[in-house]
């Protein structure tokens, strides 16, 4: 067993009753081997300055609620050991959202955008229950599932270059699950969901970075459902002029 | 109590040096503006093709030009810039268009390598009509 | 929301971003540095042969659709990038880039009409 080293957090604080703008404070942690970042963290909260705020929730990559940036990279402070940071270590809020307080940031645009994409199986006429359930096979269920793993962390927001750019973006976490429920053959919304996808501030603001796809910490690949959605809605827009209608 | 939010101002000319660091947005900046040797290239080819319409002694002065130090300078930079971007244009194919094979994905290596394949293959025929 | 037009810049974008990646680093290797260096002999690209080439119905075709996709292409990207680089002029870039990449098209149209 190695001995447990110190190590420095340096956070960016933002506290809207006394500052005008965010500041860095240094706080000085121990840092065992089996640590990440939340944990030291919790470790400020609990034991040096209870004014910190941060979101976390599950501390196991599953809730999505304690994404920061850590060096200036988008991670869920829950994932991200401490073992494999030097001596220093910048915690700031997510990039690209409004900053609430300390690591708190503002994600209404987010919800939003999320709310207006449907992002739940519609169908046409629901089928009665006495018909029993919907059934797939594996490739109907592929074709989708690693969509399905989102967990609304908005890393990829945060990673975005377009949504820095333009925040009127819908982006690329929301958009990915409309893809995901567009490619479930269960659900019968993609015309819905064209009205947003297709519209000026869905798929066209991406120039296809890629970083989402990167950054993402549950390995969904956003980039590639907003590619082919531009696909899609490229082919849907050239058959509604021969007269063809999806 | 009331609201405050504090915006974080992007520096928009700059923002892949000093607002986002990893190098990921540097190499995105480095492929977009292969675009500029791509344009310029194509232009130098409808140059071409303008002066092989005006008859044999413009083509002649056109194709002379191609072997000034400058040109010379400049293809070469516009090749490994056109390299750039065929590289980065069929890494990301399978991301474009996944492909389904029964009940799973066609690897994405295998998406990639084809499209390698077929820029070989073009470049070959290319160079054989050309040089034959 | 009103559906983006888009896809009328974005399907020959991304045709003419394929097309340069299969044909670009070739041609500029054959044009640009082989002929020049004379690692391919100059007759390989002489009046005659290109005059041949660009005569026939086929070589006409093949040399517009090489020239208006990646054209057109590289504007569309280029508009993005002033957009990446900080210039907020939208409209104003996407007339100019679009407009070049029509002005070559169209030239190189005139120029294989009258080869």
């Amino acid at each position: 067993m190695s001995e447990t080293r110190t190590i420095k957090i340096e956070i960016l604080r933002y506290r809207p009753e006394i500052d005008s703008s965010p500041v860095l404070q240094s706080y000085r942690v121990p840092c065992p081997q089996e640590w990440v970042v939340l944990d030291a963290l919790d470790y400020i909260k609990n034991n040096i300055d209870s004014s910190l705020s941060y979101r976390w929730s599950c501390h196991m990559a599953v809730c999505g609620s304690c994404g920061v940036m850590v060096n200036g990279e988008p991670m869920l402070a829950c994932k991200t050991f401490l073992r494999e940071m030097g001596d220093t270590v910048r915690v700031e809020p997510l990039l690209n959202f409004p900053i609430e307080r300390d690591l708190v940031v503002v994600i209404d645009d987010f919800l939003e955008n999320l709310k207006s994409l449907k992002p739940y199986i519609i169908r046409k006429t629901e089928k009665p229950v006495e018909e029993g359930t919907h059934l797939q096979t594996h490739a109907q269920l592929k074709r989708f599932k690693q969509y399905t793993l989102c967990i609304n962390c908005l890393l990829c927001y945060a990673a975005c270059p377009q949504y820095a750019l333009n925040t009127n973006f819908i982006g690329p976490s929301a958009l990915a699950l409309a893809h995901r429920y567009n490619l479930d053959s269960r659900d019968e919304g993609y015309a819905m969901r064209q009205e947003i996808v297709a519209s000026p501030e869905g798929v066209w603001e991406c120039s296809f970075v890629g970083a989402c796809s990167e950054v993402c910490p549950k390995h969904v690949d956003p980039a590639s459902a907003v590619q082919q959605m531009k696909i899609t809605s490229t082919k849907d827009y050239f058959l509604r002029f021969l007269g063809g209608k999806r | 109590m009331s609201r405050k939010p504090y915006i974080r101002p992007v520096p928009k000319t700059s923002w892949y040096m000093k607002y986002m660091k990893h190098d990921r947005y540097k190499r995105y900046m480095l492929r977009e503006v292969t675009c500029i040797f791509i344009g310029i290239y194509t232009a130098i080819i409808v140059l071409g093709l303008y002066n092989l319409s005006e008859g044999q002694e413009s083509f002649d002065l056109f194709m002379a030009t191609l072997r000034t130090p400058g040109a010379l300078v400049f293809h070469l930079f516009a090749l490994s810039f056109a390299f750039y971007h065929s590289a980065t244009w069929f890494n990301v194919t399978p991301q474009a268009m996944p492909l389904m094979k029964g009940d799973d994905f066609v690897s994405g290596s295998l998406i990639i390598r084809v499209h390698y394949a077929a820029w070989a293959a073009v470049s070959l025929v290319i160079l054989f009509v050309v040089g034959a | 929301m009103a559906r983006s037009h888009k896809p009328i810049i974005w399907g020959p974008f991304a045709a003419g971003g394929t097309l340069a990646a299969l044909i670009m680093p070739v041609l500029i290797f054959v044009t640009g540095v082989a002929v020049p260096l004379g690692i391919l002999p100059p007759e390989s690209l002489s009046y005659h042969r290109a005059v041949a080439f660009a005569g026939t119905w086929l070589g006409k075709l093949i040399l517009f659709v090489f020239v208006s996709l990646p054209a057109w292409h590289a504007a569309h990207r280029a508009r993005i990038t002033v957009h990446d680089l900080g210039v907020r002029l939208d409209n104003i870039v996407a007339l100019v880039v679009y407009g070049l990449a029509a002005t070559l098209t169209i030239t190189a149209v005139v120029a294989l009409l009258r080869i």
